[in-house]
């Protein structure tokens, strides 16, 4: 299909402005769309954010540097342990300590388990907008088992407050390598099952092939990160850039894609799921023995100075821009991250497009309001 | 059976009874046919569906529609109210009028129409006429929306289903209903194996007339909320509830008469088959022990009282029908209904399988595919016939 970004409607025809959301069922919580239509073509987006906002950048002034851990879970909260190992290694950074290595491979294991479980979502609810009803099952299934390993290392399955700054509170649980193990064995025919629904459907080719195209250097320009940013082409992926925790000890690929499409943004996620699975196998082999704890001061007082730190979250660059004026308080916390940047995209991506489409582009770029707000 | 009545009402009689009770027992099948659709969801979704109300949910449709009738009657202020209120009747008063006409059994008093066939679905086509109207009154742009889908995409099925339905009439040679079952016992095949085409044709079309996956644009959930009965709660969207299962049953009894062979056995001519006749007894005695086994493995008491009393029934009544005449009585009707619910399983099957297509692509299929498949059929069709004789 062309992409063609038309202006006017055809014919002179009335061009409708219809809102959708923020009570819409396939905008994945708040967000709210004004799109232009001429019949179903879409002309043009706006998207209205902040229906979910909670001022989480201004909460962290308030807070001591331990007490707006728990806080940064609740931005994305489906990726919860990513968003705690992200604010974690940037104060530590600030504090210019480093965890112990043990706490490093405990910390990959389960931010990929949250990686694989946060892409499960996305590809269930993906489904779901494009009139797949069934997959959305079958990936709650799995996500559960991922959800389990949570609650059995720390009590709570969506915001779990995982880490601690300088390691983990935690000693892993009796059972946790083999539970892991058994879930790397479980996982990936799933994966196989989703793709045998999915990849080879007519129809869901029809329906993402060519849909939402966005070219590299358009992604680059718009600082478009994550699976969305790979699938244009682009081989970014800060696990290999500026590796941080274990990864530049484990050995992974980063699937990228053609097209910059839907269906590669698709085909990307589903090999990242099979990725992360190999980086846990890895990971759990690789566990040394030793401390979860690096020595940290019981009252925190990070020296005067500002740190930015990004990780890769499972949506793309999740950076923390941390200011100390030495106080037990953060001056400044800036969150970057990457739902917010990557849903300006839209507009780009549906332009064109039909309102079907609009719902694919949405599901595609893998939004959570909790972060995209704060 | 003869009742004393005047020359001048009975011939009217029976079909009026037969019309009342369907009229009354019908809303509730199709309760059933929604629970069948949650249950086989559920199955293909490794989840249980309902279990609450009644052993396995059983009770369901009942407490599902006695909510939908208690609900507030909700007509919204910027609406064209007479229209609004008008539209859902429309549908389902269609629905229901074409179902009647349909001969479950050659023993039900159903009229012989000499224009069968094509008077079911002229009456479907103005059934549509409430979904686009009750889209439009709604003043509000999801419905609108979606009844605008609803007129492009039925008017466009229409013609391939009818062209398809045209393949299967040509070897019919008839338009009544009943009649083209009895040439089908008469000619000892079912149309199916003579019109394999027009019969994926017609299924195909089907889906998109009933606005099923993957052609429910309609009503996608997903991106137009609801689609055309996006304002209508309660009573009024329990109408349109009721005449979208209508018109699944319909489409469905329309290929079970058509294209496999309506209230006969498969292969009704072939003696060695016979024992096909005891398939009803089979079938029931199943079901009840079904149910039996069932009820061992239920937690509470009603609910194993409940199990055991219905599989107690289907198993009396599979014993019942070991007479000969209730045999007789019961087979065509046994044997239409399961075919139906075969064709209903499938609805369901590919809903709960398949995305959604998108507007265009489904336009695409319509016009490109299976209208000219459809036209190419009847033209080969005739051209066989011809050489034939």
């Amino acid at each position: 299909m062309a992409t063609t970004t038309p202006q006017a409607t055809f014919l002179d025809a009335n061009e409708i402005v219809i809102n959708m959301g923020p009570q819409h069922p396939s905008t994945h919580g708040v967000l709210r769309v004004i799109l232009r239509l001429d019949g179903e073509k879409v002309l043009g987006t706006e998207c209205v954010i902040g229906y979910l906002h909670r001022g989480v950048e201004k909460i962290a002034e308030n807070r001591t540097y331990v007490q707006f851990a728990p806080y940064v879970d609740r931005m994305d909260y489906v990726a919860a342990v990513s968003n705690g190992l992200g604010y974690c290694e940037a104060i530590e950074k600030l504090l210019n300590v480093e965890a112990p290595p043990r706490a490093r491979y405990v910390r990959t294991i389960l931010t990929e388990l949250n990686r694989i479980s946060s892409h499960l979502l996305w590809l269930g609810t993906h489904a779901l907008d494009l009139g797949a009803i069934t997959p959305l099952f079958y990936t709650f299934r799995e996500r559960e088992e991922i959800l389990k390993i949570f609650e059995n290392y720390c009590g709570a399955r969506l915001t779990t407050h995982a880490f601690r700054i300088g390691g983990l509170q935690y000693e892993t649980y009796d059972g946790f390598e083999e539970q892991v193990k058994a879930f790397c064995n479980y996982f990936p025919p799933k994966v196989d099952e989703y793709e045998a629904l999915l990849t080879g459907n007519r129809i869901w080719l029809q329906r993402t092939k060519g849909v939402g195209i966005l070219k590299a250097d358009e992604a680059i320009d718009m600082s478009v990160t994550g699976p969305v940013l790979r699938a244009s082409g682009v081989k970014w992926d800060l696990r290999k850039a500026k590796p941080y925790a274990a990864y530049a000890e484990l050995d992974f690929e980063i699937p990228t894609g053609p097209n910059g499409d839907t269906f590669d943004r698709y085909m990307v996620r589903m090999e990242e799921m099979r990725q992360s699975i190999r980086i846990v196998r890895q990971a759990v082999d690789k566990i040394p023995e030793g401390p979860i704890m690096a020595k940290v001061p019981k009252i925190m007082k990070p020296p005067v100075g500002e740190i930015y730190h990004s990780i890769e979250a499972p949506k793309g660059e999740l950076g923390y821009y941390v200011v100390s004026d030495g106080s037990t308080q953060p001056y400044r916390v800036r969150v970057r991250p990457p739902c917010f940047i990557n849903l300006q995209a839209l507009d780009r991506m549906c332009r064109g497009h039909l309102v079907a489409d609009v719902v694919a582009i949405i599901g595609t770029i893998d939004i959570v309001l909790g972060e995209v707000d704060r | 059976m003869q009742l004393p009545l005047p020359p001048a009402i009975a011939p009217y009689f029976w079909p009026v009874v037969y019309g009342v009770v369907l009229l009354a027992v019908f809303p509730l099948l199709a309760g059933y046919i929604v629970l069948l659709e949650r249950k086989v969801m559920a199955d293909i979704q490794a989840r249980l569906g309902p279990m609450r109300v009644g052993p396995h949910g059983l009770l369901q449709p009942i407490a599902d529609a006695v909510k939908l009738l208690l609900k507030e009657d909700i007509i919204p202020e910027m609406t064209d109210k007479w229209v609004f209120w008008v539209s859902p009747i429309i549908s389902v008063v269609t629905a229901l009028v074409a179902l009647f006409l349909i001969p479950m059994s050659d023993l039900l008093p159903v009229p012989d129409l000499n224009i069968g066939l094509l008077f079911i679905l002229s009456l479907t086509s103005v059934g549509i006429l409430g979904i686009i109207l009750g889209g439009w009154s709604s003043n509000s742009h999801y419905p609108l929306l979606g009844a605008l889908r609803s007129t492009a995409q039925l008017v466009s099925y229409e013609v391939a289903l009818g062209f398809a339905v045209v393949g299967g009439l040509m070897v019919a040679g008839t338009l009544s209903m009943q009649e083209m079952v009895r040439n089908q016992l008469a000619q000892g095949v079912w149309f199916v194996f003579y019109q394999p085409v027009a019969f994926l044709i017609y299924f195909i079309a089907a889906l998109a007339e009933t606005n099923r996956v993957p052609f429910d644009m309609p009503e996608a959930e997903s991106e137009i909320v609801a689609g055309y009965h996006t304002e209508y709660s309660g009573f009024r969207f329990a109408l349109y509830f009721l005449a979208e299962y209508s018109n699944i049953v319909i489409v469905c009894s329309i290929a079970t008469t058509l294209f496999l062979g309506g209230w006969l056995r498969p292969f009704p001519n072939v003696q060695a088959l016979d024992f096909l006749n005891y398939f009803p007894v089979v079938a029931l005695v199943g079901l009840g022990a079904f149910c039996l086994l069932g009820a061992a493995r239920e937690a509470r008491m009603i609910e194993k009282l409940g199990m055991a009393g219905l599989g107690g029934a289907f198993v009396v009544a599979g014993l019942v029908c070991l007479v000969p005449a209730v045999l007789t009585a019961i087979s065509g009707l046994f044997w239409f209904v399961l075919k139906v619910c075969l064709g209903i399983y499938t609805f369901i099957w590919i809903r709960f399988t398949l995305p959604r297509y998108r507007y265009d692509q489904l336009m695409r299929i319509g016009w490109q595919w299976l209208i000219p498949l459809a036209i190419a059929n009847v033209i080969v069709t005739g051209i066989v016939m011809m050489l034939w004789q």
